[in-house]
């Protein structure tokens, strides 16, 4: 160890917002062709200004966006990027959220002008190359999850849990059958119930047991001919295998409800196990989580959908097809549900996603899986016995893609949260992990370093959360002081959301500095 | 070596399992049902493991089946327009701290993403003369059909009106959103001559049941909307929320939603820096004017200003989540996490680097473009625009005999033409195409154009 530098400290910049530093007079940027302006407005005899304006449609003035040189432009943001963290700074295992390296091949060639040009509403024959490649993805997609077919117009996992719920819902009403609820466990990320409810549907929720799994008699207790179906994830948020599936898919199906699977933690059994195998009738996936696209600060990503047997028909259309050796979209739609968004889904992610499983192949994906659990398994190794945590839910039971353990002895004995634990991590240069989820452990660190974390950080990690937890024992008002090595201190929430302070944009801002009484 | 896998080595793994203490990673998988066990790996990509230089010779070949113009640009319209990306915008969306971030769930090591969002919020709020826009939605067409949810919570009324002129997979895609709730959608049909919806049949239709009006500006044959306050008078008076659609670009001219009583404003910012990349990411925009069940019931991210605990600095976090999934569950105002935030920093790029004057003469030269189109075309006996009323960067062109048999002319002159309308909603016209004409269309282009249509004719 040569101990080049001592202390993490993140950039900060005095950078203004654009407000600040910019002017509605000033601009970096040239008009195309602007010399022939002139003769075309000759050619047409008027102004824009005249016409638009004698029908009551003009702008008076130029809206007050302030503009820049190219070179501030690009200074002022880079200069944010420094105070920004993602997975090429360090690792971000933020557990639900799979926070995979994004290989750069990928983005090398998700740019290539033969895909960035392409208009969606071109002629099918000038875009074969890319239908051949969706089809292709669809193909792999639908063997990797044991499905039929999948669509892929899907933006994200959010809006295909919407997609699947919506499914359900109009797979029964064809059948003339009223079913309106939905079981969703407790762990359930947030979105499979605001999902399921935005299909309309009652959400009734089954507890977990002691061991962290669905509960099956819970469920058998509540099924009936008004459940529709069951949204699930399995390995399950607590990174648990639900090892009763096999039965629990039975019951369902034996009730003539449906499961519909939750691809958002397939990245520790992806080429082991299939959901479809599993008993599953729908499934969604995070192409941004499994199949390494980038999560952009918050997306583009990119969410499929894929469905087994009778539910196949009730994808959204278009999909793609191919007739000798031509691709083509096909729009008919008798039972399906309709169109999910405008176009054909998020393209780019989506030809990410097939260069990760290009690359990779079967074998390839099954060994990045595997790598994943030894990871989780091997960060639980090395927190084993550290005081201050604990690992809530039958310890003994390995876990998989991620793992959630509990802060709560540390609370009770401290006073020092996981919040504050999380603000600790922050000060040593890595990033926190998912905080308070989910719901059913309390003080909660939910941590995924996927296959991408090397041994070592996962060390340092591990190291880091043990001295935290030492520094709260000696001082834990310390520990809440934390973060200050990052660009700002720890910020205010409630200010930030008072209904007399809150500010979501610079035109509120100078309202309330004119003094205008802003309540919200 | 397993690529992007680091410890996937013999040395580390057998280290780390030996830690962990089993001696074979599939002990880890004991729980897992043999049943469901796969036993030998799926049948998928290559079946191999590729080197970067085997993966860019075997998609070069596939890529090579694609056809992109650039010279001329395509000249199709249908809500999405070629218009020139500034190369700077990918740089700045290309910075690693930026693209391979998640949702910054933690401000303080975020504080870059943080500002540059609430930055587009800003910018945005500007030119809609909007008080509030949230982060992104995925796309117009579903920030359209979240406006109507958030309308019918809003209001707890169960009918919506939507302008029969906008794009007709926006209208597809509202109706398949709403699937799920028992409300009526009911189309307001358009005035064949002016391409405007018709305020009678709005009169008509509107209730105190209605819980929105939406229509969209320019709408799906670029033709912008007339008498909007009297569209936005009908709506309050029966106490339902106008909802407006806008193409962003054009605000650089156009008067913005925020001057004529809209309350939901929802569009695309494509035109704003982001690519064509085949219709997708897009970012779609929501904004609400200062309301307080307005902004409670909005979908989505929101970012605002705030103080460090301390008091001695500013900062930013995402605020009002109480909304979302993660809080509120089955009685979140949207399912929506993941959306197209990455892309907002490109449209904030992209608006400082023009400024407003600089917007205002873009939209100035698109108009110019695409009206000079319009009357070359007019010129060789087109019916271009086929519609009376004004019109911003999309017209639809009717032409004396099918479109289809001069757009297959353009083609073997390397162009390609309008977006046909034979078999799409509303109009089934095999006569009449959309197309767009941006600042990406030189005059020789649109002049190329009119003259491979003059020779089909
Ligand atoms: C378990 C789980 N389900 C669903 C989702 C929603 O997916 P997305 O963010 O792609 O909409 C997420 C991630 O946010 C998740 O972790």
């Amino acid at each position: 160890m040569t101990g080049l530098r001592k202390g993490w400290r993140q950039a900060k910049w005095e950078e203004p917002l654009v407000y600040d530093i910019g002017d509605p007079e000033r601009t970096g940027y040239i008009i195309p062709f602007k010399d022939e302006e002139g003769e075309m407005l000759r050619e047409l005899g008027s102004e824009p200004e005249e016409a638009l304006k004698e029908k009551g449609l003009l702008r008076e003035e130029a809206p007050p966006l302030p503009g820049m040189s190219e070179v501030e432009v690009v200074r002022h943001f880079t200069r944010l990027s420094q105070m920004s963290y993602g997975v090429d700074v360090g690792p971000v295992p933020l557990g639900s959220c799979t926070m995979k390296y994004n290989p750069k091949i990928n983005e090398a060639i998700a740019r290539d002008p033969r895909i960035a040009y392409l208009h969606p509403y071109q002629d099918e024959d000038t875009v074969q190359g890319l239908l051949e490649m969706l089809y292709l993805l669809e193909k792999w997609l639908a063997e990797l999850t044991g499905m039929d077919r999948c669509s892929l117009q899907l933006p994200a996992g959010a809006a295909g849990e919407l997609t699947g719920a919506l499914m359900i819902r109009k797979y029964f009403s064809d059948q003339g059958e009223n079913r309106d609820e939905m079981l969703i466990p407790d762990s359930a990320h947030g979105t499979n119930p605001a999902s399921a409810a935005m299909a309309g549907f009652k959400v009734i929720r089954i507890p977990s047991t002691q061991s962290g799994t669905v509960d099956l008699e819970a469920v058998e207790a509540v099924l009936g001919p008004r459940v529709a179906g069951m949204m699930l994830t399995n390995p399950n948020t607590l990174g648990i295998f639900e090892d009763k599936i096999l039965e629990l898919a039975d019951m369902l199906h034996s009730n003539n409800s449906l499961l519909y699977y939750d691809g958002a933690n397939l990245n520790g059994i992806m080429g082991l196990v299939r959901p479809g195998d599993m008993g599953f009738d729908i499934v969604h996936l995070n192409l941004h989580k499994t199949f390494s696209t980038p999560h952009g600060g918050g997306g583009p990503g990119a969410g499929v959908v894929c469905a087994k047997g009778p539910l196949v028909d009730y994808l959204p259309r278009p999909l793609v097809e191919k007739k000798g050796d031509k691709y083509y979209w096909d729009y008919r739609c008798e039972k399906c549900i309709g169109r999910m968004r405008a176009y054909y889904g998020n393209i780019v992610p989506l030809v990410k996603a097939f260069l990760y499983i290009a690359s990779l192949g079967g074998e390839g994906l099954r060994e990045t899986a595997i790598q994943s659990v030894i990871n989780t398994n091997y960060f639980i190794a090395l927190m084993r016995g550290t005081k201050g945590y604990e690992l809530p839910y039958d310890p003994t039971r390995p876990r998989k893609h991620e793992v959630v353990i509990s802060a709560k002895p540390l609370e009770r004995e401290t006073g020092v949260r996981a919040l504050d634990v999380a603000k600790a991590l922050l000060d040593t240069g890595l990033h926190a992990p998912t905080i308070y989820f989910p719901l059913i452990v309390d003080e909660a660190l939910m941590i995924e370093f996927t296959e991408s974390e090397p041994r070592r950080e996962i060390e340092r990690y591990a190291n880091a959360l043990k001295k935290i937890a030492e520094k709260a024992y000696k001082n834990p008002e310390e520990v809440k002081k934390t973060p200050r090595n990052t660009a700002v201190t720890r910020l205010d929430d409630v200010a930030a959301n008072h209904p007399r302070s809150v500010t979501p944009t610079y035109r509120v801002l100078l309202r309330r500095l004119r003094g205008e009484k802003l309540i919200l | 070596m397993l690529p992007w896998a680091p410890s996937a080595n013999k040395k580390d793994r057998e280290y780390m399992l030996k830690t962990i203490g089993v001696s074979d990673a599939l002990e880890l998988y004991s729980d897992v049902p043999s049943k469901a066990l796969l036993k030998k790996p799926p049948r998928v990509g290559f079946g191999r493991i590729l080197s970067e230089w085997e993966l860019r010779r075997i998609v070069n070949n596939i890529l090579d089946k694609n056809r992109y113009f650039t010279s001329p640009p395509p000249f199709l319209g249908g809500g999405i327009c070629f218009h020139y990306v500034p190369a700077v915008i990918d740089s700045i969306i290309s910075r690693n701290e930026f693209y391979t971030a998640y949702t910054p769930y933690q401000p303080e090591i975020n504080q870059g993403l943080l500002q540059a969002f609430f930055e587009y919020q800003s910018l945005m709020a500007d030119l809609l003369e909007m008080d509030v826009v949230n982060v992104s939605m995925y796309d117009w067409s579903t920030a359209a059909a979240e406006a109507m949810l958030a309308a019918l919570r809003v209001t707890r009324r169960k009918k919506v009106l939507v302008a029969n002129n906008v794009h007709p997979e926006h209208l597809e895609v509202i109706k398949t959103w709403l699937l799920g709730k028992s409300v009526e959608i009911r189309t307001i049909g358009f005035n064949e001559e002016t391409g405007t919806i018709k305020l009678d049949e709005l009169e008509r239709n509107i209730d105190n049941d209605t819980a929105a009006v939406y229509i969209e500006s320019p709408n799906y044959f670029g033709v912008l909307e007339q008498g909007l306050e009297a569209i936005a008078d009908i709506a309050h008076k029966h106490g339902a929320l106008f909802v407006v659609g806008v193409e962003p670009l054009s605000l650089g001219l156009i008067r913005p939603p925020g001057s004529y009583g809209a309350d939901i404003v929802v569009g695309d910012a494509q035109p704003l820096g982001i690519g064509l990349n085949y219709g997708g990411p897009l970012l779609g925009i929501y904004a609400t004017r200062w309301d307080r069940k307005l902004v409670r019931q909005m979908p989505g991210r929101l970012i605002g200003l705030t103080k460090t605990v301390d008091g001695e600095e500013q900062g930013f976090v995402m605020i009002l989540q109480t909304r979302e999934q993660h809080i509120r569950r089955e009685k979140a105002t949207s399912n929506i996490t993941s959306n197209e935030a990455l892309l907002a920093v490109a449209a904030a790029a992209f608006l400082t680097l023009l400024g407003g004057k600089g917007l205002r003469e873009l939209a100035r030269t698109i108009w110019i473009r695409s009206h000079y189109a319009a009357k070359k075309l007019r010129g060789i006996g087109i019916e271009a625009p086929r519609f009376s009323s004004e019109f911003f960067k999309e017209f639809v062109a009717r032409f004396p005999k099918p479109y289809n048999e001069i757009h297959k002319h353009l083609r073997s002159k390397n162009i390609m033409g309008g977006l046909y309308l034979g078999d799409k909603p509303p109009l089934y016209d095999k006569h009449s195409a959309l197309f767009c004409v941006t600042e990406a269309h030189s005059k020789k282009d649109i002049d190329l154009l009119v003259t491979a249509i003059g020779e089909a004719l």
